[in-house]
């Protein structure tokens, strides 16, 4: 018998396996760095070294061995379709598969029907993932794996796809988290990952089969999947060939319908077909010339600051220290505003070692001569450095940056900074931060992308930037998140694409998004004339020379873009006179430890980190309000009329009839209607139970049986609730598809959005509900009393009769008890306007849905904006104080989104009024409602501020934007 | 309502071009051919290629629909092109209206238009919904009667052509026979006038022509295509899905736009019947649905007589198939036709089904992909792969899960097990 050859060649790696007579005489696993053609061909020419120039049979499969099987004519074969067909021969009683590759994740259901799926195009937790995290713990993957054995807590991490998981993950490590914790974390949000986006709906049980190399090489991860999906010793297997599965099920196909060819004529063919003919979709090269270069380079090496040896330098002196989210930059200036001292490296996993040491290194330079007056801190580890090193001041990033920008152009009008996981812009106007935007959590993840995606291909970012210049062809590769980056990359290398390529193409796209997701401009005149760009990635030359060919004009990047931050901060620090900062004696024995524990203050359960310096000096991380940080809550709490709403619906008296139990979901449209369905069924002489307040537990209890997992937080939770009352074991869960809610008359139409209307459709569908007990979701009219009484009267005919009169004065009932509760809202509304006006305080109407208010979903922002010194009111307290604005520029036709614009207008008609807008990650209603929302208050002068939300936990982000909009308030006050 | 909208008025409809987007190219021609005929001046917009969705990402925010993105890029791109009179254009575009965020799509095209210093161009709202008036754009009764007739020919001329161009022994033949009869029958309701007589007589002559081309008789794997209309139906939303499908050996079938009128009509009588609203205009719906089902059948069996090619579901039967399954109050989007067009094609023998979606369609959470556990559960030979489109999303993760789905489809012949 002869020769069959497998190879499959994924987006990391290629394998390959030989089979003589159903044995393996060769087998191999290879990363590729993107050179599919010259790694296939190595592998080719150690087989002809073993076997000579035999004749073999093959078949290629794999997502990159697609576009290469294509090109020589070569047998391929869909690579899960490989795997499927390799199992059912060599473990014929697997019940399913679960095969993690580079970026894709399968999963093969065999028991009661195959099934066969991959991820779908939103989730990169795979293994690019796990290195990518990795890098960001500054461990190798084997070292990484190593310590995650030894965790002894799973922090929740959201697990959609790596950029979401890296916000989750940087303020644990910037906080001290335990690094084997956060190991062991991130396989568990891979597991998730795998769980909610692969299963959808279908349990994993049973004899399951792990695949891939991830699966093969991470003995952490392998735990957490048996762990998770509670498999016995004998049911989760990890064969000796996981790696090798999709290799020999493409030999294996190749038996039957594979391509017989020599080897030597294979390995010719394979070096020298020819590449594919350029794709139409590229780009213009960045420089048309090398004296175009030149003329560049010259231009931007005019914007630096003077540096001084710091060893001849006697008197006062500065410290910035900018503790960002990978990295941590430090700088010393002068009285005349020289740079001293610089600093600028990854934060390798422990900011407060980094700093510790470079403060030790200072001291030794200045030793006497120099006496360093002030010290001011910015970045997401703030807290931390400023407790743990006694800095004078710390100071949100955006002042930081701004008072940076202003040294280089007093007058700029726009500043934006990507940095190495977020981007920041503002406008300045009159000399006041004018409007700031963040990336939103989706597309953050800009430098340190290009960072990970160098080393993917082998080099080191500068090198990566270096060949991004000279790009003849730039692959046009989109501007949205960079989980889609990655497979348009993946494209692109099918198509040929060469790294120089890639790279001025990622660069292009940095920037694109950029200036079209996170600033969301139309014309770059927006942007104004003085344009300062720094942050780390603008050091790099092929990102500059992209945003310059985007908008036309030619920009300032000063030479310390990415030691901006710190820059600012010193100069920051110039008002002080006699630092605090811990001296070189105290240094040699300051301590850090971090110890992680669980705040018992409220039911919010906070993880918290306790950060011990030595002396009795503490920093507590991770609460939500001043409770879990020691702090006591004596003083009267500010208004928070999310806390009220909450409390009002956890207080509805639950009736005691004996007509039978019914359940009512806390989620979604339930939110806002419970007074009125708890009062319809009470009345009716039913006993109700409402799901309790979601927490973490509530969404992993119901994620099995999500089938979308591109659809919203709120929405996604639904599960977790209804698993709860069914445990709570009601006659009957009741949430009915509403396609219109309440007609508040202020609105062109009063529909839900899709989701909130037809849920329960999805429910009934994907979990199971009848077998365990009923489930009521009929399409009810609440607009029309009777209607909705005859309505009733039908579908409840399973629990009984009920006369007409019951049901007309149950109806009756409902609505007063939901009047009621809207009533209570609106006057808890104007009396905290009023305490807030008596008192001083600022107003924030924290805009949402009704279901905002829930703590999971809204991850306590509210108590977070009171901690801040708000009193926060919701939309739907003040909205009825003003009347509809006048020409929306949308339809205006869902009820709960009308108020959104009703809200926005009253925050333009009150000087002490912001509005907030809390987005869903995933709402595409509000793809409409917040730009229509934002120019609303712009046109009334009033800063617009979104913060968008999932499953993400971190609050710094959010706290850094509220901070941003509170000095930018007091800016424009001070005006 | 409030009157923000530049109104398209009877003195623009003189010299004014009407530009429309190009979702369904043989069926909107047909209809656009119509609107001529009526002293309208659209034009078919066939500008295509990268730039569309780059020139839509900037003009509208990023995170809405892809649909939308992509005709709000094919507007901006021909508006800017230079080859039209800004202040002698109009554009157009077809809306049911509904809870949906695609009801919002007349308003991001005005969005556009304003960032781009354009608001004098008017936006018309093609709607039965009647969601805004325009006093230069009123469509009589026999106007609306004309483009039924044209859905119904597309219909017809898209049908054939699926079923002919797999199999053609000469390539491109079953396209261009198609394209000819579509200027043919464009002729012939111009010059013969509309009746059902002449639609029969002519779909015979169609069924026969196609029937003349010359096809190999080999069995290839059958794959339907089900999802949001656009992304379904348009090329350029697509990817050029069907394309891709027939050069990978499967035929290809998609269930017409005369099925998402049907819809259409069919949600205003079920409005009646869950919510008792609309109790003057419930008999005349019923009535009129009722004439439309007639007719479909009639065309059913006319194709079932020929014998030659496979008819298409009947509206009625597909409604009753999805009962069990999901409520016909579910009517956002494509709603409860979206599944049931998957029943419709699994009982029709193509049980390989592709599901386009934009990425992050809202209805689509619950009718697309909420509704594939059921399906499959209850017919387990169904095999149904969704598929994501965005503007940035790669043709290779699409192309990969397709072939996956393919490869599933035509295990039986070639198992090696």
């Amino acid at each position: 018998m002869s020769y069959l050859l497998g190879i499959d060649i994924g987006s990391t790696t290629a394998k390959a396996v030989l089979l003589k007579d159903g044995e393996i005489i060769y087998e191999k696993y290879a990363r590729h760095f993107s050179k599919v053609r010259e790694k296939t061909a190595e592998l080719v020419a150690e087989i002809k070294e073993i076997i000579g120039d035999t004749e073999i049979t093959l078949a290629i499969s794999g997502s990159a061995g697609l576009g290469l099987a294509e090109g020589i004519s070569v047998a391929f074969t869909q690579e899960v379709f490989a795997t499927g067909e390799v199992v059912k021969k060599l473990v014929p009683d697997a019940c399913c598969v679960i095969e993690l590759g580079g970026e894709d994740a399968k999963i093969i259901f065999f028991d009661g029907g195959v099934d066969e799926r991959m991820n779908g195009s939103c989730a990169g937790g795979t293994g690019a993932f796990i290195d990518q995290m990795a890098t960001l713990l500054n461990l190798t993957p084997d070292e990484m794996d190593v310590l995650s054995l030894e965790h002894k807590r799973i922090y929740p991490i959201a697990s959609r796809c790596g950029v979401f998981a890296k916000t989750d993950i940087q303020p644990l490590l910037n906080q001290g988290a335990n690094k084997a914790d956060v190991a062991a974390s991130i396989y568990q949000a891979v597991v998730n990952q795998t769980i909610a986006g692969l299963a959808q709906g279908r349990r994993i049980k049973g004899k399951v089969l792990f695949l891939g190399g991830p699966l093969y090489y991470c003995k952490g991860l392998r735990e957490r999947f048996a762990k998770t999906l509670q498999l016995k010793d004998d049911e989760a297997i990890f064969p000796e060939y996981a790696r090798f599965a999709v290799a020999m099920g493409a030999a294996i196909y190749a038996e039957k319908s594979g391509t017989r060819i020599k080897v030597g004529e294979l390995l010719e063919k394979i070096k020298y077909t020819k590449e594919n003919a350029v794709s139409a979709n590229r780009l213009p090269p960045l420089f048309a010339s090398p004296e175009e270069y030149r003329a560049f380079k010259t231009r931007h090496s005019l914007s630096t600051v003077p540096k001084r040896d710091i060893a001849d330098y006697k008197g006062k002196a500065y410290l910035g220290i900018d503790c960002g989210s990978t990295t941590t930059k430090l700088v010393l200036i002068s009285e005349n505003r020289e740079i001293l001292y610089s600093y600028y490296s990854s934060n390798k996993g422990n900011p407060v070692e980094v700093v510790k040491d470079e403060l030790i290194k200072i001291y030794g330079l200045t030793s006497n001569r120099v006496e360093i007056c002030g010290c001011a801190v910015t970045g997401y580890g703030e807290e931390l450095i400023k407790h743990a090193f006694g800095a004078d001041a710390g100071i949100v990033e955006t002042i930081a940056h701004y008072t940076a920008a202003k040294h280089f152009q007093p007058n700029v009008d726009f500043i934006l900074d990507i940095g190495g996981q977020d981007i920041k812009c503002f406008r300045i106007r009159n000399g006041a931060i004018d409007s700031i935007m963040l990336n939103e959590a989706c597309s953050s993840g800009c430098g340190s992308f290009l960072e990970t995606f160098a080393k993917s291909m082998g080099c080191s970012i500068a090198e990566f930037a270096e060949k991004g210049i000279f790009g003849n062809n730039p692959v046009n590769l989109g501007s949205r998140c960079t989980v889609f980056m990655n497979s348009s990359v993946k494209q692109s290398q099918k198509e040929g694409a060469q790294t120089e390529d890639i790279s001025a193409g990622l660069s292009a796209s940095v920037v694109k998004n950029a200036l079209y997701k996170v600033i969301r401009a139309t014309d770059p005149n927006e942007l104004g004339d003085k344009i300062v760009v720094q942050g780390g990635t603008f050091l790099n030359d092929a990102v500059l020379r992209s945003f310059e060919k985007e908008l036309g004009k030619e920009v300032i990047r000063p030479d310390i873009a990415g030691l901006m931050g710190a820059f600012g901060a010193a100069i920051y620090a110039e008002r002080f006179e006699k630092s605090k900062l811990i001296g070189i004696e105290e240094l040699k024995s300051f301590t850090h430890e971090a110890k992680s524990t669980v705040c018992k203050g409220c039911t919010n359960q906070c993880h918290l980190t306790i950060n011990s310096f030595g002396g009795g000096k503490k920093l507590i991380s991770g609460n939500r309000c001043e409770k879990g940080a020691g702090g006591s809550a004596n003083s009267k709490p500010l208004p928070n009329l999310y806390e009220f709403k909450r409390n009002y619906l956890s207080n509805l008296h639950h009736g005691d009839g004996n007509r039978g139990v019914i359940g009512l979901p806390l989620a979604l449209g339930m939110f806002e209607l419970l007074p009125l369905w708890n009062g319809i069924f009470t009345s009716l002489g039913f006993k109700t139970v409402v799901s309790s307040l979601s927490t973490r537990a509530t969404y992993e209890k119901g994620q099995f049986s999500i089938p979308s997992d591109t659809v919203c937080y709120p929405a996604k939770i639904m599960h977790g609730h209804i698993e709860e009352l069914i445990e709570k074991g009601v006659d009957c869960v009741f949430y009915p598809c509403l396609s219109y809610n309440i007609d508040e008359k202020a609105s062109d139409n009063h529909y839900n959005c899709p989701i909130v209307a037809y849920y329960s459709e999805l429910i009934n569908g994907n979990m199971d509900i009848s077998s365990r007990t009923k489930f009521l979701y009929p399409y009810l009219n609440i607009n029309n009393k009777k209607e909705l009484a005859r309505e009733l009267g039908e579908y409840l005919k399973p629990f009984g009769s009920f006369s007409k009169l019951a049901l007309v004065s149950a109806v009756r009932n409902g609505f007063k008890e939901y009047e009621k509760f809207m009533s209570a809202v609106k006057a808890e509304g104007i009396a905290a306007l009023e305490r807030a006006r008596a008192e001083g305080k600022r107003i924030m109407i924290l805009s949402g849905r009704p279901y905002h208010i829930d703590p999971e979903i809204n991850h306590g922002i509210d108590q977070l904006a009171c901690s801040l010194g708000f009193v926060v009111v919701s939309e739907d307290s003040v909205c009825h104080l003003t009347t509809p604005p006048e020409n929306v520029a949308v339809l205006n036709q869902w009820t709960y989104h009308a108020r959104l614009y009703r809200a926005a207008k009253y925050a333009t008609e009150n000087s002490d009024a912001e509005l907030v807008q809390l987005v869903s990650f995933g709402c595409g209603v509000d793809a409409i409602t917040t730009d229509e929302v934002r120019t609303i208050l712009e046109k009334g002068g009033k800063f617009y501020t979104q913060l968008k939300i999932d499953e993400i936990t971190n609050l710094g982000a959010v706290k850094i934007r509220l901070r941003s909009l509170m000095s930018a308030l007091e800016e424009k006050e001070a005006k | 309502m409030n009157k923000y909208y530049v109104e398209f008025t009877e003195e623009m409809k003189k010299d004014y071009t009407i530009l429309a987007p190009n979702m369904l190219p043989l069926q909107l021609s047909l209809v656009a051919n119509v609107l001529k005929s009526e002293g309208y001046n659209v034009e078919l917009l066939e500008n295509s290629g990268p730039q569309i969705p780059e020139i839509g990402l900037k003009y509208t925010h990023n995170d809405t629909c892809y649909p939308a993105i992509l005709v709000i890029g094919q507007f901006m791109d021909a508006l800017l092109s230079g080859k039209y009179d800004l202040n002698k254009v109009a554009l157009i575009y077809f809306q049911t209206g509904g809870g949906c965020r695609a009801s919002n799509y007349i308003s991001l095209i005005r969005k556009a238009l304003k960032s781009a210093g354009m608001e004098q161009i008017p936006v018309i709202s093609f709607s039965f919904a009647g969601l805004e008036k325009h006093s230069g754009f009123k469509l009589s009764l026999s106007a609306l009667r004309k483009i039924i007739y044209a859905v119904l020919y597309g219909d017809v001329l898209f049908l054939l052509r699926n079923q002919c161009k797999p199999y053609e022994l000469e390539k491109g033949a079953s396209q261009a026979m198609a394209d000819n009869y579509c200027r043919v029958l464009e002729e012939r309701m111009r010059k013969d006038g509309i009746s059902f007589k002449k639609f029969k007589k002519n779909c015979q002559e169609l069924l026969e022509a196609f029937a003349a081309i010359p096809r190999s008789k080999e069995k290839k794997v059958q794959v339907g295509i089900v999802g949001e209309i656009y992304v379904k139906f348009s090329p350029l939303g697509n990817n050029n899905l069907e394309q891709l499908l027939v050069d990978n050996g499967a035929e290809v079938t998609i269930p017409g736009l005369f099925d998402f009128f049907l819809y259409c009509v069919y949600n205003n009588i079920v409005h009646y019947k869950l919510y008792r609203e609309g109790k003057l205009k419930y008999p005349v719906l019923k009535l009129v649905y009722n004439f439309l089902i007639k007719k479909q059948q009639e065309i059913i069996d006319l194709i079932n007589t020929h014998g030659v090619f496979r008819a298409p579901a009947s509206f009625a039967k597909t409604v009753t198939l999805i009962k069990d399954y999901i409520g016909q109050g579910c009517k956002m989007g494509e709603g409860w036709l979206l599944p049931a067009e998957m029943l419709e094609l699994a009982h029709g023998g193509v049980e390989n089904i592709v599901c386009a979606q934009p990425f992050g369609c809202l209805p689509n959470h619950i009718c697309g992909k909420g509704m594939m556990k059921p399906i499959k559960d209850r017919n387990p030979n169904v095999n149904i792969v969704a598929i994501d489109y965005d503007a940035s999303a790669s043709k290779v993760n699409q192309e990969n899960r397709i072939k996956l789905m393919l490869a599933n489809a035509k295990k039986p012949e070639k198992s090696i097990v």
